[in-house]
């Protein structure tokens, strides 16, 4: 029973997190500006992890928790380059 | 010592002195003599040594196994002809060595000339001991590579650079033909094994090859001759230091050709054919060598007309396929060179000393150096063919084989007359070498006082000169033997009798050899005076230069033919290349799939797979978009990749690789930035490509590409349909699967697949990323930047105008106020990566993660240092030493893979075991981890310099402009 439970609950849980992908996918395209674009993007990576996250709960291992961990530590250095660019025109001065 | 053991050394010490040779200090002009000499001696020692051998039991072979599944042996063997080379080889190289040290002026570079010369001569050894033919053409390049450059040594010298080349490009050429011939002969007999060619002459003969490989065989063995009509190469390599002339073109190098015409005499001559084309070509060398030779205003000229006079005379004795012929041109072989070594060093010390080789400039010398005069004048009597030196003889042979009818033609009646008249010729030029350089009258602008050598830089001639005389005054009971053996082992039993005696009574040859030198003789008194103001080159043939049509043909071939290619079929626009290459990529798949059927399975869909498609339109939109972005907005392109590249990362994960999903994830990281530095560089946007009146023909090229585009895209994904939908065959991966464990002693397959199993692999990929990273570092060390991207962006204006405009504020506050909580947040997260990488490195061999995987997460590290507070700032406080970690872990992961060696195992064998740590608990320790750290570092080191690259480039700018300010304010 409870197995089920879990099951439905992380497929919806994907299925949640997979709208919410879409969405920053959409601010990714719509914009307007190029900070809402890196925004959506940010938010693409934070989704991403979590989506990695039910993947490991799902298949029941704890071996890809090790690509949500190099999101979670890392995901943020291309967010900042980005960041960086808009504000100063180059990321490294 | 055991013969085989000899024969290896031979060819190899020379090779081993070259590489010795090249690492002196460039001043050590006695040390590298002393150490060409060794070698040589050693190589004249081991000669001699096998020589009882040879008699006794014919041929001394070694061999190594090279190629022994294609049936290719690094094989030597040594037979009478053989050795008489290898005698010669190492012998005039002694004395050569000896010359050079002496001829050879402070402020050349030593190093150089002697581990060329080493080389050259090993080469040629190799081509003397070769006992298989590929191994032969191995060689013979090789011989062409270094003569290349000894005779460009001197490259400041536009004749040296000009010589060299042609020298290359000819018998470059020749070799490539060589190597054709050589391949068609192994095909007919079945074997590359020479003592196998040699026995099979009818096979060879009878077989419809027969024509092609001669042809191809002979304009191998023509260029390397200089035989009529590619003679025009050797006269401009004199332009070779003396000693690499008198080595080259005595002994070595144009003697390779004969060598090898002799060497396959047995198998290959006798025919109408061969008669024809290797007699055409040295009657023609003989004639107008000879004839041109009396011509030329220098020395060196007159001696290289005379060589390919005398190799004309070779390759004729061997065209006329009776065993006397051969004879004859051995014993010549030899005889030519002691005589034209010898003509050639007393050439450099005239020019040594007097400062010209021009002819009609020098004269008078007898009274200055005497004893160079005489021993000169004894050698070119020799070339002359005055009795009681050794060219007499051979030239004797050589007349008395020309009267007789080989193959009854009008080659073979003409002849004897071309015989005669040729040495006439010879007799002309080499009186006009004696009177006009030692005799006459002492002009009184020599660049330089003249006087006698030093006597070891006269003694290799000397030594030569004796034997000239010795050999023609009693040639039976000196090179007697020696020729016997030398003949006996091409002729085998069909060696004929002969004698080599000076008097054989009154014969016709003998009146032959008068006529030629009282001809000879009256011909230079009739051109004395126009010889002495004459100008360089013969009449009539002055205007056709081989130089000329060979530089023309070179000019048409390389120039204007590629131009023309290039014009007609290239283009630098990159639209029509790629649009050609997916053409040709999908008509050349669509081919065979449309004859052969998909196989299609059918397509099927449940809910589980319902997150996975979800997940896949967002990175199919992704990815669109930065395709249909990439041209106007890069920003954004690279927005939509990194989206696009995130959805991969995770459809790894969902197919259970979290080894490369952590990879990947982090490369896509650090590309992301890389590509980011890279933006600020490329040029603006250009307007005037906005405009909305695009052309009818440009929207329907769009249109057409991408047509083309969607039916590419839409055949990859049914191919991987196809492929993805049908049962996996057995692959290569079961086996690592099984493997991995109980040989690599690592749990994780795909690590231990790349510092194990595969690990020579890794090791050269590793090496590429070094030098790649070295390659985008050295490219930004030039970089300058477009006009519009080298002043700062905008945004820096902008701030830094608000920055000064307000009193309150000092110029860069608003940069260092800036992103000020994250920049700390990233400041403190650089030990935190720096456990994540080692986690990941210690954990690569049992679970994901790796040397390379830990290398990409710890340049992040790097990475958010610079973003967070600027490259002065981090290098005012860390160490960054790229390069440095490049070296060490190239150096660590070859030392590793080397260290095996120690144990008996082949390169790059791992052992592995784990070991107890206090606080850390079991940890594997395989020596591959050693090998793995190599990768990491070098993956690092790579990383952070590419970004360093592209950092310093906004430091270096700033620095210019601050420079350029602080000029300003000077002025």
């Amino acid at each position: 029973m409870s197995a089920t439970i879990l099951i439905w609950s992380i497929t919806v849980a994907q299925l949640f997190l997979l709208a919410a992908m879409a969405c920053a996918v959409a601010r990714m395209v719509l914009g307007p500006r190029a900070q809402d674009r890196v925004l959506g993007f940010d938010a693409l990576y934070v989704c991403a992890m979590l989506l990695l996250l039910t993947f490991g709960i799902r298949t029941g291992t704890t071996i890809y928790f090790e690509a949500a961990l190099v999101i979670s530590l890392l995901g943020f250095v291309s967010t900042v380059a980005l960041a960086k660019f808009l504000m100063r025109g180059e990321v490294i001065e | 010592m055991a013969k085989d053991t000899s024969l290896i050394l031979m060819i190899f010490l020379p090779f081993i002195g070259s590489a010795m040779a090249a690492f002196f200090p460039s001043n050590a002009r006695n040390a590298e003599a002393w150490l060409a000499g060794a070698v040589t001696v050693c190589g004249l020692v081991l000669a001699s040594m096998c020589y009882p051998a040879i008699v006794a039991e014919g041929p001394v072979r070694a061999q190594i196994e090279w190629l022994p599944t294609l049936g290719l042996n690094f094989t030597l063997r040594m037979d009478g002809f053989a050795w008489l080379f290898a005698m010669l080889v190492s012998g005039i190289g002694f004395l050569v060595v000896l010359y050079a040290r002496y001829y050879m002026s402070p402020e050349d570079p030593i190093p150089r000339f002697y581990a060329f010369f080493l080389a050259f001569m090993g080469a040629m050894l190799g081509i003397v001991l070769s006992g298989n033919l590929i191994l032969l053409v191995v060689f013979w390049e090789l011989t062409s590579i270094f003569s290349f450059l000894l005779i460009g040594y001197w490259y400041h010298n536009a004749n040296a650079r000009d010589g060299a080349r042609m020298a290359l490009t000819v018998t470059g050429i020749g070799g490539l033909c060589l190597l054709a011939g050589v391949l068609l002969i192994g095909h007919i007999v079945g074997s590359y094994d020479l003592d196998v060619v040699l026995a099979s002459g009818d096979l060879i003969r009878s077989s419809d090859l027969y024509l092609p490989a001669l042809i191809l065989f002979l304009l191998g063995a023509l260029t390397k001759s200089a035989q009529f009509p590619f003679h025009f190469w050797l006269p401009n390599a004199m332009a070779a230091p003396t000693p690499v002339s008198a080595y080259l073109h005595s002994a070595t190098m144009v003697k390779a050709g004969v060598f090898l015409m002799a060497r396959f005499w047995p198998v290959l001559a006798g025919t109408y054919e061969w008669f024809w084309i290797v007699g055409f070509a040295g009657m023609a060398s003989l004639l107008l060598g000879a004839y041109f030779a009396i011509f030329q205003r220098d020395i060196k000229g007159l001696l290289a007309y005379s060589t390919i006079s005398h190799l004309g005379l070779i390759t004729l004795l061997l065209s006329l396929g009776s065993p006397l012929g051969l004879i004859a041109a051995i014993f010549h072989m030899t005889n030519h060179a002691t005589f034209k070594a010898s003509l050639f060093m007393a050439a450099g010390i005239i020019d040594h000393e007097t400062g010209t080789r021009d002819m009609q400039r020098l004269g008078g010398l007898f009274r200055f150096m005497p004893f160079t005069a005489t021993l000169a004048m004894v050698a070119s009597a020799a070339m002359a063919g005055v009795p009681l030196l050794n060219g007499f003889l051979s030239k004797e042979m050589f007349f008395a084989e020309a009267i007789e009818t080989h193959a009854d033609s009008i080659l073979d009646r003409v002849a004897p007359y071309v015989a005669v008249l040729a040495s006439a010729f010879a007799v002309t030029y080499s009186i006009r070498f004696i009177h006009g350089v030692f005799f006459g009258k002492l002009p009184d602008d020599l660049p330089r006082e003249p006087h006698e050598p030093p006597f070891l830089m006269r003694f290799p001639i000397q030594l030569l000169v004796l034997t000239c005389l010795v050999v023609g005054i009693v040639p039976g009971l000196t090179i007697g033997p020696f020729l016997h053996t030398a003949v006996t082992s091409v002729l085998g039993l069909a060696t004929p009798e002969y004698s080599l005696a000076i008097w054989h009574g009154v014969t016709l040859p003998l009146l032959m050899s008068f006529l030629a030198l009282l001809g000879g003789a009256l011909l230079y008194l009739l051109l004395k005076n126009y010889l002495a103001h004459c100008e360089e080159g013969p009449p009539y043939f002055r205007q056709l230069k081989g130089q000329r049509i060979f530089e023309r043909v070179m000019v048409a071939v390389s120039w204007r033919g590629a131009r023309f290619l290039e014009n007609r079929l290239g283009t630098r626009r990159l639209q029509p290349q790629l649009r050609l290459l997916v053409a040709v990529a999908l008509i050349a798949a669509a081919w065979p799939l449309y004859h052969m059927s998909f196989g299609l399975a059918a397509f099927s869909w449940n809910l589980d797979d319902a997150v996975f498609s979800g997940l896949w339109a967002i990175g199919i939109f992704c990815a669109v978009g930065a395709a249909y972005q990439a041209k106007f907005h890069r920003l954004v392109a690279l927005i939509f990749l990194g989206g696009a590249g995130l959805v991969t990362c995770t459809t790894f994960v969902w197919f259970s690789a979290p080894d490369l999903a952590v990879t990947q994830l982090l490369v896509e990281i650090v590309t992301t930035v890389l590509i980011l530095l890279g933006l600020r560089w490329l040029p603006k946007r250009s307007e005037e490509f906005q405009t909305d009146a695009i052309r009818m023909a440009a929207r329907l090229r769009r249109y057409r590409d991408l047509a083309i585009a969607v039916a590419a895209g839409g055949g990859m994904t049914l191919v991987a349909y196809a492929v993805m939908t049908r049962a996996a065959p057995p692959t290569i991966a079961d086996y690592f699967l099984e493997k991995a464990y109980t040989e690599g002693g690592g749990r994780n397959v795909v690590n231990v697949i790349l510092v194990d199993f595969r690990g020579f692999d890794t090791f050269g990929e590793i090496t590429v990323l070094g030098i790649v990273a070295l390659t985008v570092f050295s490219l930004f060390r030039r970089f300058r930047p477009a006009p519009d991207s080298v002043e700062s962006p905008e945004q820096q204006r902008v701030q830094n105008a608000t920055d000064e405009a307000r009193p309150d504020r000092t110029a860069g506050e608003t940069v260092s106020d800036y992103l000020l909580i994250p920049a700390v947040i990233m400041q403190w997260l650089f030990p935190v990566i720096i456990v994540l990488a080692a986690y990941l490195f210690f954990r690569g061999h049992d679970l994901p993660g790796g040397g390379f995987a830990a290398g990409v997460a710890m340049a992040a590290a790097f990475i958010l240092q610079y973003l967070a507070a600027g490259t002065r700032w981090v290098e005012d406080r860390l160490r960054v030493l790229p390069l440095n970690w490049i070296g060490f872990g190239l150096l660590l992961a070859a030392l590793v893979g080397m260290g095996s060696w120690l144990f008996g195992y082949p390169f790059l064998t791992s052992h592995s075991q784990y070991v107890e740590l206090p606080l850390i608990g079991s940890i594997p320790v395989a020596s591959a981890i050693l090998f793995d750290l190599g990768v990491f570092s070098l993956v690092l080191g790579a990383t952070v310099l590419m970004l360093i690259a592209f950092a310093h480039q906004s430091v270096r700018r700033l620095r210019a402009s601050r420079i350029a300010a602080a000029e300003e304010e000077t002025a």
